[in-house]
């Protein structure tokens, strides 16, 4: 090692590295083994509990920039709920989410052969914020007089079955900032004690473990990872599982480099004393 | 021959705009990435490009999804049959306020639009505070319990309990921390960093994410090297 400075390394040769190890799992996948945790395997059940027939809210609140973590959540849930021949209402309370929600709605319904208006309803997007969570608890569908065509609501079979909260089995939450799953668990779950679930990014999912040990919420997906898990519950491994394998390896890439940072560290803290007591000798003589 | 084809003219079907559009998108994406090597004009281009772009689209987005039919619409276009909202005037004279703060004489208004909002937030926060956070939360931690589940269980409820305990002495500072205060302060240090460690964790989790979210359309949507 002698010459060669740890510390030297220049950061290109780390980012290369990490495309490398992002690109070569997706281009070549894996399937590394992954366990379920319990926050996913209790939403799973959740759905599951839910009987046949009955109305379940997607509520989307994310926008693109958060897609590959929250997309394959939104089309598990879809997928899950069209195979339990539940009925979905989808809301939004961030603009850009309605078209997301779309996009994961509209081939799940042609796959399993779902009606609009009978089978699900996107309502689309109301400002408002927590105010309008609130105009929720009272009447959805004063809340949201129209759909997100434009149709009203009063024309649509489902909405017809729609007053407020009471007639929602669950509501799923994904979300990736403010308003989302926070405002979902002060304004709605702890007011009109809806059953709740969640799934939101990485970043933003530690605040809300307290929330699934103290039962405000029935389960929780945690980014990728969580993603991942409940597409391999729902039996339709997609974008989340592939992802998992470059998730995997560059995090033991990272770990490698932080241990290799720790050495150089060390190594350079032992020479720095070693030439101290050096200096100091010499001092001394 | 036929990747090479599909990379300049997309899958079957596919309408020329959107094989351009990917090509942009993918081009957009690289030049940001460039980043990673050193500053340089490309990439300050499209930095700025999607500073603008972003900007733009919130503008419609806002001005389609809310003021059209929130205000404009109910205001002066109602529908046939429908009576006209005059009570909207109140929240669009408020927003316009806001828009004054780019004249000094007349800035002062916006502070009524902002006293509005802030006011309003509070008292609604407030209460969903106390009742979803608050009260759910101390409910929860005073009935974990500490006598079933197995013995992993209850390390870890007791755990959770003598956490939330030394945390709170710690953000406690009516006592000086010393003797038994300054030992549990202490520990509940220890406690926030093992949780900020857990939220620095899911964070490197959500910006690989990211780079695997760019890098699947790279290789899939843009390059088709992925099935």
């Amino acid at each position: 090692m002698a010459g060669f400075d740890l510390r030297q390394i220049d950061r290109r040769v780390i980012f290369t590295l990490i495309f490398v190890v992002v690109a070569w799992p997706l281009l070549r996948p894996m399937r590394l083994p992954m366990d379920v945790t319990p926050p996913v395997q209790r939403l799973y059940e959740a759905v599951e509990a839910v009987p046949p027939g009955s109305i379940v809210m997607l509520a989307g609140d994310y926008s693109p920039d958060t897609m590959p973590e929250l997309q394959p959540m939104v089309i598990s849930f879809v997928r899950h709920a069209f195979r339990r021949d539940l009925k979905i209402v989808t809301t939004s309370l961030w603009a850009n989410s309605p078209p997301l929600i779309e996009d994961a709605l509209a081939p799940l319904a042609a796959e399993f052969g779902k009606t609009y208006g009978v089978d699900f309803v996107n309502l689309g997007y109301m400002a408002g914020g927590t105010v309008t969570l609130l105009g929720m608890g009272a009447s959805i569908p004063n809340t949201f007089p129209q759909d997100y065509y434009g149709t009203p609501v009063a024309g649509l079979p489902l909405m017809r079955e729609v007053t407020n909260f009471d007639d929602i089995a669950l509501v799923m939450n994904v979300s990736s900032g403010t308003p989302g799953t926070r405002e979902w668990v002060q304004q709605v779950q702890g007011r009109y004690r809806v059953r709740l679930a969640s799934g939101t990014t990485a970043v933003a999912a530690p605040p809300f473990y307290p929330y699934v040990q103290s039962g405000q919420l029935v389960g929780l997906l945690g980014g990728l990872k969580g993603a991942a898990e409940y597409e391999m519950l729902v039996d339709a491994p997609g974008d989340a599982v592939r992802g998992m394998d470059a998730q995997s390896i560059v995090h033991a890439l990272i770990v490698f480099f932080i241990l290799l940072g720790n050495v150089a560290y060390f190594a350079e803290r032992r020479a720095q004393r070693a030439r101290g007591g050096a200096a100091q000798r010499e001092v001394t003589a | 021959m036929n990747w090479l084809q599909e990379l300049f003219t997309g899958a079957p079907g596919t309408p020329p705009s959107a094989v351009w559009g990917t090509w942009v998108a993918g081009l957009l994406t690289l030049a940001i990435y460039s980043f990673l090597y050193k500053d340089n004009p490309v990439y300050r281009f499209a930095e700025s490009l999607f500073v603008g772009v972003g900007a733009a689209y919130w503008l419609a987005i806002l001005y389609h999804n809310t003021l059209v039919p929130k205000l404009f619409v109910p205001l002066f276009f109602p529908p046939e049959g429908q009576p006209v909202l005059w009570y909207r005037v109140f929240p669009g004279v408020l927003a316009a306020f806001m828009l004054l703060r780019f004249f000094p004489k007349l800035s002062w208004l916006s502070r009524w639009s902002l006293g509005f909002v802030v006011g309003m937030y509070a008292a609604v926060n407030t209460t969903g505070f106390a009742q979803g956070d608050l009260v759910a939360q101390i409910h929860a931690t005073v009935t974990t319990p500490l006598t079933s589940g197995g013995g992993l269980v209850i390390a870890l409820n007791a755990a959770a309990i003598v956490g939330v305990i030394a945390t709170l002495i710690y953000f406690f500072f009516s006592k000086e921390h010393r003797g038994p205060v300054g030992a549990a302060a202490r520990l509940g240090i220890w406690f926030l960093m093992v949780a900020f460690g857990a939220s620095f964790g899911y964070t490197v989790m959500g910006r690989v994410s990211l780079l695997i979210g760019r890098m699947t359309f790279l290789l899939r949507d843009w390059l088709h090297l992925m099935q």
